[in-house]
């Protein structure tokens, strides 16, 4: 099972610092932090264009599907290509409760959480048998396997057209924009929230356990299958989530939304953050939402043809992947604690504690509030 | 009944070119322990290099040559780049940055190839063959496919069981340590089974090219249905392979012809399930995977 | 040829495996290597093959450097290591397995011959000899490896717990052969058996190990006279 974690750096021995210390309990700490993030995101959303508001709620969005796949492969061990397929379920469900019925979006969008995390029932058991590299191939199929079917059935499905969305009416005179962003925000926060609790949970353990060792997990009494199924439905449930929003974002859901290349962007933008972390989540989000743009920019610089800036996205996410793996595997999020301990070991003349960068699950990535409490 | 003949006689031609691509695989599989995702993409790549060959004025086949030639390149330049600096770490960092590969191959061929759709000819009249009094579909380039993936299998196999090359790269797959040992340069040869397998896969790309949509994506489907492929048929063996492309190649096919081509990639979802669940070490692994 | 081991340290990690090891090995002669488990006699033998790099210290055979090296050129200057657990390639045949130590070392046209000597000098294998080697038996396995090792003429010859899981009457065939092929030869032995016994009986040297220190180097009749050494260090 997990070794211990990392002795308590000194600052708890300096009493003036302890003050401003975070509760120790859980839920409170997360709760207080969510509330301030939420703090700071609203004077930054009133205060930016709409446009810039509709991109943080983009991000916003993303990190709820990242956090599950950090989740799932950072915490748990099990690497999925198919959570732009959990996120298309997510989309399609709500695109489809809102054209047929009138029900209240957040129903339509739990609807849409419940959709997927059943999906990810359904690929989540057979997963439980499988290691790394059958496990991707495995849910690249899935990736590929299921947008074909709305192609299919282009009656209930929409076809190329797609279905269209609706974002609910904004109270007051507060911009469409802004309060998609707000919603979005919102369930981001709530996600972190309760996905921040469930890793400092026995549930958390259990995911980490597994991770590690499965054989000596199940000899601990650790039900292997079931955690891993868990796992996957929860990861699902986020994509979902998250893919529902994304439909509210753009106003239409169709196949062309949800490529096999949306998976393996989350997949690059989840190991940039860094695997594992939930806060890192919010720089992958960054990188997913602004990459286009960037990549527009870039390819007018180098004066290509209309259609690459797409492509120069896509090598750009590769090259990510690739270099991240090999130079950085612990991510954004990764480097930064590194340079925080090695900051906090100068400041108190302590030897930093500095964990060795070797690669996913195998090493023992500490998630964003790590074993130190 | 002819519709099932007709639909059969496409499975095994698919069939063959998804053993090709999982041939490839496998002999990545065996010499390196890892699943190379972008396998598919590479053939891509050297596909579309041939098309611009082609383009250029070069014949048909000396582009057909050059296409294989520049996969044995790719295949020995992506296994000593990006590789071997993997090795010894965690089991999904190869996942990763096959993957990573994958999408940056597609992206280059996108920047450089553009939108344009273009096609790529057949080696051969695609147009059925004449058995009796009726067409069937089955084509000269059909033929083509069954004997060149044949030829490609059939040298393989007589490389590595009746060559000391061969002999010298069982062992480094099987025993790489021990093999070091007894003098044996297990770098290079696993670097020339990467190789090899670029040529396989190449083999594959061009094959499939001429019925395609031939955009940077084209080959992402044969790449998991090669996938199926090579896990029925056990990732070790070539004739596993074989095997395992043929009844990858009826399902879908069959899938295609009742069902609809929609639901094809479904279709190989479950057969891909149907075999992990019941045997993951594919029909002729030698051993067993761990189990928990 | 001798083998000259000098201040050899290899650590994994934290822990010293060797610390500061020097010995050396002649030629036409076995040099024991005896310790307890954990020793780090294993890991000497991996350093002069190649497959562990020491942190610090030299490894040299007839006056070339070996430290540094790549496993398989080390092979290819004459060493063979028999590593512990035999490592025979289970997955090919007998005849191929000796086949494959012949290829950097043996002219194709020779081949054969040398791998029918080495059946003359195991008749057992023989019999065996198109079948898969992950079906023969632990003193088969022996006489593979062994007859592996030898069939290239290793000038240092690495031999790990030959003994391990054969029966008494086996390992003292096995020792008689060892000593039988070095002795009036060039050939440099270095045996690792914890059948203390038995390699002293047949060993010109002794070094004997302790936590990764050498604890005496001397000749291997004076190791085993000293019944305290025996006792504390040898189990016997």
């Amino acid at each position: 099972m997990r070794q211990q974690g990392p002795p308590r750096h000194s600052l708890d021995n300096t009493s003036w610092l302890r003050r401003f210390r975070l509760p120790t309990q859980p839920l409170l700490r997360h709760l207080i932090l969510a509330l301030c993030g939420a703090g700071i995101l609203y004077l930054v959303t009133s205060s930016l264009s709409p446009y810039n508001d509709y991109e943080i709620g983009e991000i916003a969005l993303y990190v709820i599907a990242l956090a599950g796949l950090s989740l799932l492969t950072g915490m748990n061990g099990q690497i999925s290509l198919g959570n732009g397929a959990f996120m298309a379920v997510g989309a399609y469900t709500m695109a489809l409760l809102m054209t047929h019925t009138q029900m209240n979006f957040i129903v339509e969008l739990l609807a849409a959480i419940g959709a997927a995390a059943a999906m990810g029932l359904v690929i989540g058991i057979p997963a439980t048998r499988l290691k790394g590299p059958y496990l991707a191939g495995m849910t690249l199929l899935f990736a590929l396997a299921l947008p074909p079917i709305a192609d299919k059935w282009s009656t209930t499905f929409g076809g190329d057209q797609g279905l269209t969305t609706t974002v609910p009416n904004a109270p007051g005179n507060i911009n469409p924009e802004e309060w998609l962003a707000w919603i979005q925000i919102i369930g981001a926060l709530i996600t972190l929230v309760l996905l921040a609790n469930l890793i400092q949970s026995r549930f958390g353990r259990s995911f980490r356990a597994v991770r590690d060792d499965e054989i000596a997990a199940s000899v601990a009494g650790i039900h292997v299958g079931r955690t891993k199924v868990l796992a996957f439905v929860i990861s699902a449930g986020c994509a979902g989530l998250a893919g529902g929003f994304l439909g509210l974002s753009t106003g239409v859901v169709n196949t062309g939304e949800f490529p096999l290349t949306l998976s393996i962007q989350l997949l690059a933008a989840m190991v940039l953050g860094g695997t594992g972390s939930l806060m890192g989540m919010w720089w992958g989000a960054v990188l997913l939402v602004y990459l286009s743009q960037w990549s527009t920019s870039l390819s007018g610089y180098f004066n290509l043809g209309s259609g690459a800036s797409a492509y120069l996205a896509t090598i750009i996410f590769g090259v990510v992947l690739i270099v991240v793996m090999i130079a950085a595997p612990t991510g954004i999020q990764g480097g930064l604690r590194w340079t925080w301990r090695r900051i906090l070991g100068l400041l108190f003349r302590q030897p930093a504690v500095i964990h060795p960068a070797s690669g996913l699950p195998d090493d023992r990535v500490p998630i964003y509030q790590s074993d130190e409490r | 009944m002819s519709l099932f003949i007709n639909i059969t006689l496409d499975g095994v031609s698919s069939g063959m070119i998804f053993a090709a691509l999982a041939l490839a695989l496998v002999l990545i599989f065996r010499a390196t322990k890892i699943i190379n995702f972008a396998q598919g993409a590479m053939a891509m790549m050297t596909t579309f290099l041939a098309s611009s060959l082609l383009a250029q004025g070069l014949g048909y086949w000396w582009a057909f040559v050059a296409a294989l030639a520049i996969g044995f390149v790719l295949g020995a330049l992506v296994e000593r780049v990006l590789i071997r600096p993997l090795k010894g770490k965690s089991e999904l960092n190869p996942v990763v940055v096959t993957i990573g590969l994958l999408v940056v191959l597609e992206g280059i061929a996108g920047v450089i190839y553009g939108n344009a759709s273009r096609g790529f000819p057949a080696a051969y009249s695609q147009s059925g063959l004449t058995v009796g009094r009726s067409k069937i579909a089955f084509s000269h380039f059909d033929v083509f496919i069954v004997v060149a993936v044949l030829v490609l299998m059939i040298a393989i196999l007589v490389l590595f069981r009746a060559t000391t090359l061969g002999l010298r790269m069982r062992a480094s797959a099987f025993a790489g340590e021990i093999a070091r040992l007894l003098g044996v340069r297990v770098g290079m040869l696993l670097t020339l089974g990467w190789a090899l397998a670029g040529v396989a896969g190449s083999l594959a790309g061009l094959l499939v090219a001429p019925t395609s949509s031939f955009s940077p994506y084209y080959m992402d489907l044969v790449l998991v249905y090669a996938f199926t492929a090579a896990v029925i048929g056990g990732l070790e063996s070539p004739v596993g392979a074989l095997i395992g492309g043929l009844i990858t190649g009826l399902c879908i096919s069959y899938v295609g012809g009742y069902l609809g081509s929609g639901l094809q990639p479904l279709g190989a979802l479950v057969l891909l399930m149907v075999a992990l669940m019941a045997r993951p070490e594919g029909i002729f692994a030698r051993h067993s995977v761990r189990r928990v | 040829m001798m083998l000259e081991i000098e201040e050899l340290s290899v650590s994994y990690g934290a822990v010293n495996a060797l610390s500061s090891v020097t010995f050396s090995a002649q030629p036409g002669a076995i040099t024991a290597i005896q310790g307890a488990n954990g020793a780090g006699k294993t890991t000497l033998l991996r350093s002069i093959s190649g497959l562990v790099k020491p942190r610090s210290g030299s490894v040299c055979f007839e006056g070339e450097e070996l430290v540094g090296k790549t496993v398989e050129n080390i092979a290819r200057r004459g060493v063979a290591h028999v590593p512990e657990g035999r490592g025979i390639i289970e997955e090919l045949t007998v005849e191929d397995n000796l086949r494959l130590a012949t290829l950097w070392c043996i002219r194709r046209r020779e081949r054969q011959g040398a791998i029918e000597a080495t059946f003359e000098l195991f008749p057992r294998l023989s019999g065996f000899r198109r079948r898969h080697a992950s079906t023969l038996s632990g003193g088969e396995r022996q006489m593979l490896v062994i007859g592996r090792a030898l069939i290239s003429r290793p000038k240092l010859l690495l031999l790990d717990e030959p003994s391990l899981g054969l029966a008494p009457l086996v390992t003292a065939q096995l020792m008689a052969l060892l000593r039988e092929h070095t002795d009036g030869t060039d050939v440099t032995v270095v045996l690792v058996e914890q059948n203390a016994r038995s390699a002293l009986s047949v060993s010109r040297n002794a070094v004997v190990l302790n936590l990764g220190e050498v604890v005496i180097s001397d000749t291997a009749a004076a190791v085993a006279a000293d019944s305290g050494l025996r006792h504390h260090y040898l189990g016997f």
